[in-house]
């Protein structure tokens, strides 16, 4: 499928050069939050995935129907609705992952992102756009979560996804010489991530200012 | 006091000069004169201001100076707490185990100096090749500091990685020397802290029981050994088994160079006598730090052993006196308000007692209450230079 530059810059735009969590400083609490082990990292970037880009659908299809003095509440409306939504079907088909998400699923409501992409882009653009839209910001946002949580589950539990990486023998408590860092399970060290990943996005990306 | 130094130098120099008796020593006295009194030349005066003789290589050797005494005495306690535990020292103390204690410990803390500044010196050529500047002194200090405020068992990796972070974290990111918020030695015992509590607090932590590098171990343990600090033992709820004279003298088990009064009491006279040091940031923090605990023996809960804990036990235990005199008077980290660093201490004295007595999970406060301070000093700056201003408005005005 060959994309036009638009639909690509929509699409693409917020992975990179126009990252909502990295460039625009947004959903920075939930990252800090559900990054101490990489599964509910994903299963998180996948909720808002979808929250995101079908409440850019849904607004986007309402855009001309909505009051513009009511169309703050109309848009929680929406978005708690799919929050709910999502909310059930990890209770039921993911139920331990969804404990271990606990109030942050239901804080996706709160998520400045969404707020952002509704208000920013659904508002105003039509529906597939605002769909590509959704997609890409959720993208984004899952793609900086799981890369702070690839380090924080490594060097904090060294595992992986639950997968043990690095061998149980290293370990002091077995004789050997390792020990995992407590600081990674710690908020502060996730803020820190995310400072280091805006460091090195920053340097790789000179040419934005 | 410190033209008292000066003094003291010039009226030595004739006899290393040529001709002198003490010629043969010329090249000695002449490196002593430039490690510790050059630069000698003022700045230009411009109008009211002038620029003192000093830079911060100077600085940075005088406070190393300072720590000397602490490091002797530290790599001596290292040892002697070794012989203790695995009670070599029944007999009494004989030359030679004065000897060998003193050699083990070299050996024990002298890995520890070697890393902290390999990570450090790396990492700042490193930053310093990176962005075309020059080397600053800064981390030679740093690097002085760190073996001194960390357990003796702590793994070696773990110091460098711990190194390494707030080498990058606290003061690179910041600009360099000179532009760090927190004292960089500092955090590295609060990532270690956070990072490794297993290794830092305890009763494992503080003594080496086993061998060196395969030297003097497979002693059999004492009966009866404990290994805790007296606060660790006061805020696991039993009473701590050291006297005032005790803690003074220094001989007990606690982060290398913490343990010894009399070495800190030898630092902090260099440190005043120089004008290194501010003293008006440690008088506060004593003063702070001994009215907090007084009040606390009278309204604190009386079965918080802590809180009844005297005020001159307060002052002589943990890392109370090495913080106050080494880690608080940091130039670049405290207040620089002369009515600022009044203010500054009191709340670091203040918060040490606070989080030893409130938090028994953190048994020593002094690294938290630094790091607090570090925090909040350019916060009291600045009302202490707005206070100023508006009574200056005022005084216009009026």
């Amino acid at each position: 499928m060959a994309l036009s530059q638009k639909t690509k810059e929509t699409l693409l735009g917020p992975l990179n050069a126009n990252n909502p969590v990295v460039v625009q400083v947004l959903g920075i609490c939930s990252a800090l939050a559900v990054t101490v082990q990489l599964k509910p990292a994903l299963v998180m970037g996948v909720a808002v995935t979808i929250i995101v880009a079908m409440s850019n659908v849904i607004i986007s299809l309402l855009r001309n129907t909505i009051p513009m003095r009511i169309r703050i509440i109309v848009q929680l409306v929406v978005v708690a609705a799919l929050v709910t939504l999502v909310s059930e079907v990890l209770k039921a088909f993911a139920y331990d992952v969804a404990m271990q998400l606990s109030v942050y699923i239901g804080l996706i409501i709160t998520n400045c992102i969404l707020m952002g992409r509704l208000e920013a882009f659904a508002m105003t653009n039509k529906v597939w756009d605002s769909f590509l839209d959704g997609l890409g910001n959720g993208l984004g946002y899952a793609a900086i979560l799981i890369i702070v949580a690839f380090f924080r589950e490594l060097f904090g539990a060294g595992t992986l996804l639950g997968f043990r990486v690095i061998p149980e023998s290293w370990y002091v408590a077995n004789g050997g010489f390792y020990e995992n860092c407590g600081m990674m399970m710690m908020p502060a060290m996730a803020l820190i991530l995310v400072g280091c990943i805006i460091w090195a996005h920053r340097s790789l990306n000179k040419e934005e200012k | 006091m410190f033209e008292g130094l000066y003094k003291l130098k010039e009226q030595l120099r004739p006899n290393f000069e040529e001709g002198g008796k003490l010629h043969a020593f010329w090249s000695l006295f002449d490196g002593f004169e430039s490690f510790l009194f050059t630069p000698n030349t003022t700045g230009k005066r411009l109008g009211s201001q002038i620029h003192a003789g000093n830079d911060s290589k100077r600085t940075m050797i005088y406070v190393v100076l300072a720590l000397v005494p602490c490091m002797l005495f530290g790599m001596y306690n290292v040892g002697y707490q070794h012989l203790l535990a695995t009670g070599q020292l029944m007999g009494g103390l004989t030359s030679a185990l004065f000897w060998k204690a003193f050699g083990f410990g070299l050996l024990a803390v002298l890995p520890y100096i070697l890393v902290s500044y390999i990570v450090g010196l790396g990492i700042e050529f490193t930053v310093a090749q990176w962005k075309h500047e020059e080397i600053a002194e800064g981390f030679l200090v740093t690097g002085f500091l760190i073996p001194l405020i960390v357990p003796i068992n702590t793994p070696l990796w773990m110091v460098a990685v711990a190194t390494a972070f707030a080498v990058i974290f606290a003061k690179e990111v910041f600009g360099g020397t000179g532009y760090n918020i927190f004292n960089v030695a500092l955090i590295t015992r609060a990532f270690l802290f956070f990072a490794y509590p297993t290794h830092m607090t305890g009763d494992k932590a503080f003594i080496r029981t086993g061998s060196t590098w395969g030297w003097d171990g497979g002693h059999t343990l004492i009966d009866g050994f404990s290994g805790a600090t007296p606060l660790t033992q006061l805020a696991t709820g039993s009473s701590a088994d050291v006297t005032f004279m005790d803690m003074v003298n220094g001989l007990i088990p606690g982060s290398v160079g913490e343990t010894c009064v009399w070495a800190i009491l030898m630092g902090a006279c260099l440190l005043l006598v120089t004008r290194t040091a501010d003293w008006r940031i440690m008088f506060s923090i004593i003063v702070t730090g001994c009215i907090t605990a007084l009040l606390f023996n009278r309204f604190g809960a009386a079965d918080n052993l802590v809180a009844q804990y005297p005020w001159y036990m307060h002052l002589v235990s943990g890392g109370f006196l090495f913080g106050a005199v080494f880690m608080a008077t940091d130039p670049v980290t405290a207040a620089r308000t002369d009515c600022g660093k009044w203010i500054y201490g009191a709340l670091i004295g203040f918060m040490a007692v606070v989080v030893r007595v409130l938090n028994p999970g953190y048994p020593e406060g002094m690294m938290l209450a630094i790091l607090l301070g570090n925090a909040v000093a350019p916060l009291i700056d600045w009302c202490v230079v707005q206070r100023n201003i508006n009574m200056r408005a005022k005084r216009v005005k009026a």
